[in-house]
């Protein structure tokens, strides 16, 4: 096993790193990773190795974020930020289609799908297991998104193994990290320290193998892989959150009228910061336009939030319209009806929702008191 | 567009013009505008005088004297439809803070010969006078919304013109937030949509131009603020503007003291 493993692993240094970069620039990728921006790490365009954020870390808690130096020049030393990859594969915004009229008729013109071909560089364990969770959404048979499905499937992914636990991280408690198991094409896990700055690659597929094969390499060693290893350890140790997650389906729905849902209500802005960088979260609804002169108009969707009126919106008015029964249905969505909708929770435990909401409401928090009984 | 161009009107009652403004700043739009709806009345921009009904009126400004409070029945009178525009029109603007101290020491402080002055005690929305059949936000409104507001209109559709707070707007646009990443306070999860994030799009926080959201938890949000280093004085002072006598904005204001 342990053989098998080293012959297929290898390592790269910086410069490999930009090599790897080159190739799928090459191969007419657009990629897209980690980088400063505005005090935080961002996801957007990467050309070189510098745009990767060396020697900084990240500070995280519960409405708290802030950036630090790091003792080493680590490109991938910090937990996940404020964006997550559903920006590219599910779009804040999408134009679904045009409609024109000229000389009486209306023409229509759905909007086709993007043939941009995306690499997200730096993808953490709980990103790509929230990747497959809006695969289930998305691409679910007959009811497949053609613009999710497109980027989807012109993707490449190249996932990091995290040296690094957050503040606010819980993914040990999901079982969806800290090291990338599968649905990537290639992994890294960073080596640095000791005058040496090395990636352990691992290939996840042959798209995979195809781009490595292009990139200066040397075959991993024993005390590199051991090196990985030791990390991932680590960080697995070193979660910032935990959160008991093997009841959480009967727990939740066994406490639909605990006292807790009104504490967390005084809390609570519904404000939908959560929803929005939630990397699972898929709700969206759909908006008309229309021009002066009654020639063009259009229908688009956009991100919509369980925290609005407009979401549970019927004749008569909103269904949820308390911030409890919003908070209640997000949460008991999140992490229970999911599981009956989709086979799967909906959470993966990366932690933004606590670190992003303004107030810092905590949902490994919130579990705790339901099931400790009493409100807090 | 079929049949006669719907006949608008745009008033102003106790306002900066601002809101107008933005209407004629609408430059590209106005053409189209034009095309599509008789301007009879706009002051601001063209002479006409008022004659007859309004298929839709624009009502910019607040009621703050006795003269406007008796006019605004006669605009309503006049209109199909009518539509606020500002935060004047809609809450009661800045000029509403006098509903909050003695108008007669605002009066003494202000005007040279205070006894020309002849004004109501409150300044207050247009809705406190007559009914209103749409409240477009903001301080001023965005001229996006006015032409979305003016093309549903037309084309007898729903305008999207959503209720929930800036948050989602900043989140839309992938700003990132300035309160959790730099300790900036803002308004915005507590504020109603509708300026694109203007302000923390240049990192700053949001000074609730656009009003209370749907169902603002300003409470919550001033908890949060004090720990970032608001006191109370702050607190009522940040809810104290544009949009003082909207209810939310204004119980919260009044909360951190009188």
């Amino acid at each position: 096993m342990e053989a098998d493993r080293a012959k297929a692993t290898t390592s790269i240094d910086k410069e490999g790193l930009q090599a790897l970069l080159d190739a799928l620039a090459k191969r007419g990728y657009r990629v897209v990773g980690p980088t400063l921006r505005e005090q935080t790490i961002v996801y957007d365009d990467i050309k070189a190795v510098e745009d990767f954020p060396a020697g900084w870390t990240d500070e995280q808690d519960g409405g708290r974020y802030k950036l630090v130096r790091r003792s080493d020049d680590a490109l991938f030393g910090y937990a996940a930020g404020p964006h997550s990859w559903k920006k590219f594969l599910f779009p804040p915004i999408r134009q679904l289609w045009r409609a024109t009229r000229e000389a009486g008729a209306v023409k229509m013109a759905p909007e086709l799908a993007s043939t941009e071909r995306f690499a997200f560089f730096g993808v953490r364990a709980c990103e790509l297991c929230a990747i497959a969770i809006q695969d289930r959404v998305f691409m679910n048979g007959a009811l497949s998104d053609p613009h999710y499905r497109a980027c989807r499937e012109n993707a490449f992914l190249v996932a990091v193994n995290c040296g690094k636990a957050g503040g606010t991280c819980f993914c040990v408690s999901m079982n969806t990290g800290p090291k990338a198991e599968s649905g990537f094409d290639l992994v890294l896990t960073e080596l640095v320290g000791d005058g040496s700055h090395l990636f352990v690659v691992e290939a996840g597929s042959d798209k995979g193998r195809d781009v490595l094969a292009a990139v200066p390499q040397h075959a991993a060693k024993p005390e590199e892989l051991k090196a990985a290893d030791a990390i991932v350890a680590k960080t697995a140790a070193s979660m910032g959150r935990a959160m008991r997650s093997d009841d959480l389906h009967d727990l939740l729905l066994a406490n639909l009228d605990h006292p807790r849902w009104d504490a967390v209500a005084e809390r609570c802005m519904t404000c939908a910061n959560c929803t929005m960088v939630c990397p699972t979260c898929f709700c969206m609804t759909v908006e008309d336009s229309s021009d002066l002169v009654g020639t063009e108009s259009s229908r688009s969707r956009r991100w919509d939030s369980c925290f609005t009126m407009d979401h549970s919106y019927v004749h008569g008015g909103s269904v949820r319209a308390s911030a409890k029964s919003r908070y209640r249905q997000w949460m008991t969505h999140k992490l229970a009806t999911w599981i009956d909708q989709f086979g799967t929770s909906g959470c993966v435990g990366c932690g933004r929702c606590i670190t992003w909401c303004p107030v810092g409401i905590d949902i490994t928090e919130e579990v705790a008191a339901l099931r400790s009984g009493g409100p807090r | 567009m079929a049949g006669k161009k719907p006949r608008l009107a745009v008033w102003k009652f106790a306002s900066c013009d601002g809101c107008q403004l933005s209407l004629l700043d609408c430059e590209d739009e106005l053409l189209a505008v034009s095309g599509a709806i008789d301007i009879a009345y706009f002051p601001e921009a063209t002479r006409g005088e008022i004659s007859g009904r309004y298929d839709v009126s624009l009502v910019e400004g607040s009621v703050t004297t006795a003269h406007d409070a008796k006019r605004i029945k006669d605009v309503r009178a006049r209109s199909r439809v009518l539509i606020t525009i500002g935060a004047c029109a809609t809450a009661g603007g800045i000029q509403a803070l006098r509903n909050f101290a003695d108008v007669k020491d605002y009066i003494c402080a202000v005007y040279a010969h205070p006894d020309y002055i002849d004004t109501l005690a409150t300044s207050t929305p247009i809705s406190d006078h007559v009914k209103v059949d749409f409240e477009l936000r903001g301080c001023p409104i965005n001229k996006k919304q006015l032409v979305e507001l003016v093309s549903a209109f037309i084309a007898r559709r729903r305008p999207v013109v959503p209720p929930h707070s800036v948050c989602i707007e900043c989140k839309l646009k992938g700003n990132v937030c300035v309160m959790v990443a730099q300790g900036t306070p803002c308004l915005g999860p507590v504020t109603h949509a509708g300026c694109g994030a203007l302000c923390p799009s240049y990192n700053r926080g949001c000074y609730g131009c656009f009003g209370p959201m749907e169902t603002p938890n300003t409470k919550a949000l001033s908890g949060e603020l004090a720990r970032h280093g608001m006191d109370a004085k702050a607190l009522k002072r940040v809810y104290g503007t544009f949009n003082v006598n909207a209810e939310a904005f204004r119980e919260e204001m009044k909360r951190h003291g009188s």
